[in-house]
């Protein structure tokens, strides 16, 4: 067993303690290129991001906007392989030293080799992952793997996730729970705040694990307002829209370290 | 003949609680959907033990879609099959032209009983979105359909009237510009408008209960033909063939004959430019197991689990995956599917017009390329059964530019 749940754990522990919730953010391997993510992804480490998600670029993703579709469709152009989002893993742990999970959706997992991927993801040093289109009845085979494999299972619940299915959702999940803000897929948007804090509550109630708000948030101000109810702050197409905008990629690095700064101000500034 | 319309499969054909057939089927869906999937088969679950249900659903095919639909048969374009007996099962003949205003009367009653205003589609060829633009004008429902900007190139008439039937039309820009990235489009709607919205998914694919659910509307089509070919000849077919795409029509033909173990079921996929050429549409000819738009089934896929593009002339085969059950009936045996090319299809889109006076469906012309190689194995005292799932006039200007109709004076090659 050689994943990095127990890292997760503590980082997201240390965390509460100082009462504060984590800012988590999300970017895709192998976008604008390989290395080129590699380092936006030690950059939002670097500059106050607690938790890293590394996607895994879909052809088909489902769950994602317009935004990182483009990014996925980027690296997949640009020739991505499995073995670069590993790699990604491995650079961006072994450099940071903080929780690195890999987020994606399952088809992708389950043909390279359940077993195969859990093994090289734990040997990179990986923390677990989220799995956006495996719901928790179709997860037993993955957690079985990733468990031995001391890797977290993040499952996302969502608005319409009814209590009796949260209570089982968050009984098989380890690490933490990822809370969708709003119905809809990845995007920056106005966030639904009334919304968000009544999934963390209904959460809260079936689990210890700490729940974090995802889907929605890009500005420090949000960042703030969903951490005085969350115990994580997840920002993903933020952080893709300004690699997008940049025309070369120091000044996306620059960009992504002035936004990672202002939204973990932002996190801290939400108690 | 008198028809029964609403025809759930016999227990234990039906998927387990969990929506697997075999080891295909399930719901691989983001946890934001499973509320509303579950709403669709609690609902359907309802609506099958509900007389009230059955009764409008059953008067509908009737009164406005002209069930029971033909059976016809067809020897001049048989004597190109080394003179087998042939009969065509016409959903061509069905309101807006094909099987799929079935399902979709199906589900826009089952929106209704949930109370969704708003209803979405898909469409790759037109048919099923034109379908579902007419009931949601038949029902004053709210309607956009999402389709791929080649399709909408290549089937311009089909997205004429779907606006005339009031319904939006959103041309998807994203992946291969086809089916699949219709149906993402699609679900990433549904994700978030799923309170006030019923995604009417238009083939036997999808997460659990959508191929079971649509599977048992389109029943109707081989219980029908089933009837009508005992009425008019005292015997089973010796084979009965459809195209496959998603699979839905090909499901509700396959499903009376299940039990029979004299008749062989044959599904025709598209095949493209060729199997070995690597741009086809044929899933189950070339594909692997894996996970598509909700369910685990067999898959055009790399060796990473990226979906690869397909390729096929007919916009409604155009799809790289194929419903689950069909995915268990090829692993069982049960059924056979082979590949049939972009030109095998055209000749014999080209032989029935010309030898029988009706113009098919280029998906549907998969099903009769197939039917020609099968009568000639079987020889003249063979039987075979054909679902003609839906007409060409959708098809006419891709079939007017591969045979240069367009370009000629007089009368085509």
């Amino acid at each position: 067993m050689s994943g990095n749940l127990q890292l997760l754990n503590d980082t997201l522990a240390s965390i509460r303690a100082e009462g504060r919730a984590a800012l988590i953010a999300y970017l895709p391997a192998g976008f604008p290129t390989v290395d080129g993510g590699v380092a936006a992804i030690k950059t939002v480490l670097d500059s106050g991001a607690d938790i890293v998600e590394v996607g895994l670029p879909h052809s088909d993703p489902v769950l994602d906007g317009p935004v990182i579709q483009t990014a996925d469709d980027l690296a997949l152009r640009g020739g991505l392989k499995i073995a670069d989002v590993i790699r990604t893993v491995r650079e961006a742990h072994a450099a940071t030293g903080k929780p690195v999970l890999v987020m994606s959706y399952w088809n992708p997992i389950a043909r390279y080799g359940i077993e195969r991927f859990a093994t090289e993801l734990a040997d990179a040093g990986g923390a677990g992952c989220i799995l956006s289109d495996l719901p928790v009845q179709e997860s037993a085979t993955w957690r079985d793997h990733a468990g031995k494999q001391g890797l977290a299972t993040v499952f996302v619940v969502a608005p319409s996730t009814r209590d009796e299915r949260l209570r089982r959702i968050t009984a098989a999940g380890s690490g933490f729970v990822y809370a969708a803000s709003t119905m809809g897929v990845t995007g920056v948007r106005e966030t639904d705040g009334a919304s968000a804090a009544d999934l963390v509550r209904r959460t809260r109630a079936t689990t210890d694990l700490p729940v974090c708000v995802g889907i929605g948030v890009s500005t420090p101000d949000q960042a703030a307002e969903v951490a005085g109810f969350a115990d994580g702050v997840a920002v993903g197409t933020a952080f893709v829209q300004a690699l997008l905008d940049a025309p070369d990629e120091t000044t996306g690095l620059a960009s992504l370290r002035a936004l990672t700064t202002a939204l973990a101000r932002g996190v801290r500034g939400g108690r | 003949m008198s028809s029964t319309f609403f025809i759930p499969a016999p227990e234990g054909r039906a998927p387990d609680a969990e929506g697997y057939f075999g080891a295909f089927g399930g719901k691989f869906i983001p946890e934001a959907l499973v509320a509303a999937v579950d709403e669709v088969a609690d609902e359907y679950e309802k609506a099958k033990a509900d007389p009230q249900f059955t009764a409008e659903f059953g008067a509908l095919l009737v009164d406005y879609t002209g069930r029971p639909s033909a059976l016809t048969e067809v020897p001049r374009f048989a004597e190109h099959a080394g003179g087998v007996r042939m009969f065509l099962k016409r959903e061509d003949l069905n309101h807006t032209g094909s099987h799929k205003i079935t399902n979709v009367l199906g589900q826009v009653l089952l929106a209704r009983r949930m109370g969704k205003p708003r209803v979405i589609a898909e469409t790759g060829a037109g048919s099923h979105g034109v379908a579902t633009a007419t009931a949601c004008a038949l029902f004053g429902l709210e309607c956009i359909v999402y389709m791929g900007e080649v399709d909408m190139e290549r089937q311009a008439l089909n997205v004429a009237r779907m606006r005339m039937l009031g319904t939006k039309v959103v041309p998807v820009t994203s992946g291969s510009r086809t089916l699949k990235d219709a149906i993402n489009e699609a679900f990433r709607d549904w994700v978030a408008n799923v309170e006030s919205t019923h995604y009417l998914f238009g083939t036997a694919a999808g997460p659990h209960p959508f191929p079971a659910m649509v599977r048992d509307f389109q029943r109707v089509i081989g219980v029908e033909a089933r009837h009508q070919l005992l009425d008019r000849t005292g015997r089973l077919p010796d084979a009965a063939i459809a195209c496959v795409g998603g699979g839905s029509n090909a499901l509700g033909l396959f499903h009376a004959f299940l039990p029979d173990a004299g008749v062989r079921l044959v599904g025709c996929e598209a095949a493209g430019h060729g199997v070995e050429s690597g741009k086809h549409a044929a899933t189950l000819s070339a594909g692997e197991p894996g996970i598509l738009h909700g369910s685990r089934s067999y898959v055009l896929q790399d060796e990473e689990g990226q979906i690869t593009e397909p390729h096929s002339i007919s916009a409604g085969l155009d799809y790289p995956g194929i419903g689950p059950e069909h995915a268990h009936l090829n692993d069982l045996g049960r059924a056979e599917y082979v590949p049939v090319t972009d030109d095998q299809a055209m000749r014999a889109f080209r032989l029935l017009s010309r030898t029988e006076g009706i113009i098919p469906a280029i998906e549907s012309a998969h099903a009769l390329a197939g039917a020609l190689e099968v009568g000639r194995e079987l020889g003249r005292d063979g039987l075979i059964l054909v679902n003609l799932s839906g007409r060409g006039d959708k098809d006419m200007d891709t079939a007017a530019r591969y045979f240069g109709l367009y370009d000629t004076d007089g009368e085509s090659k």
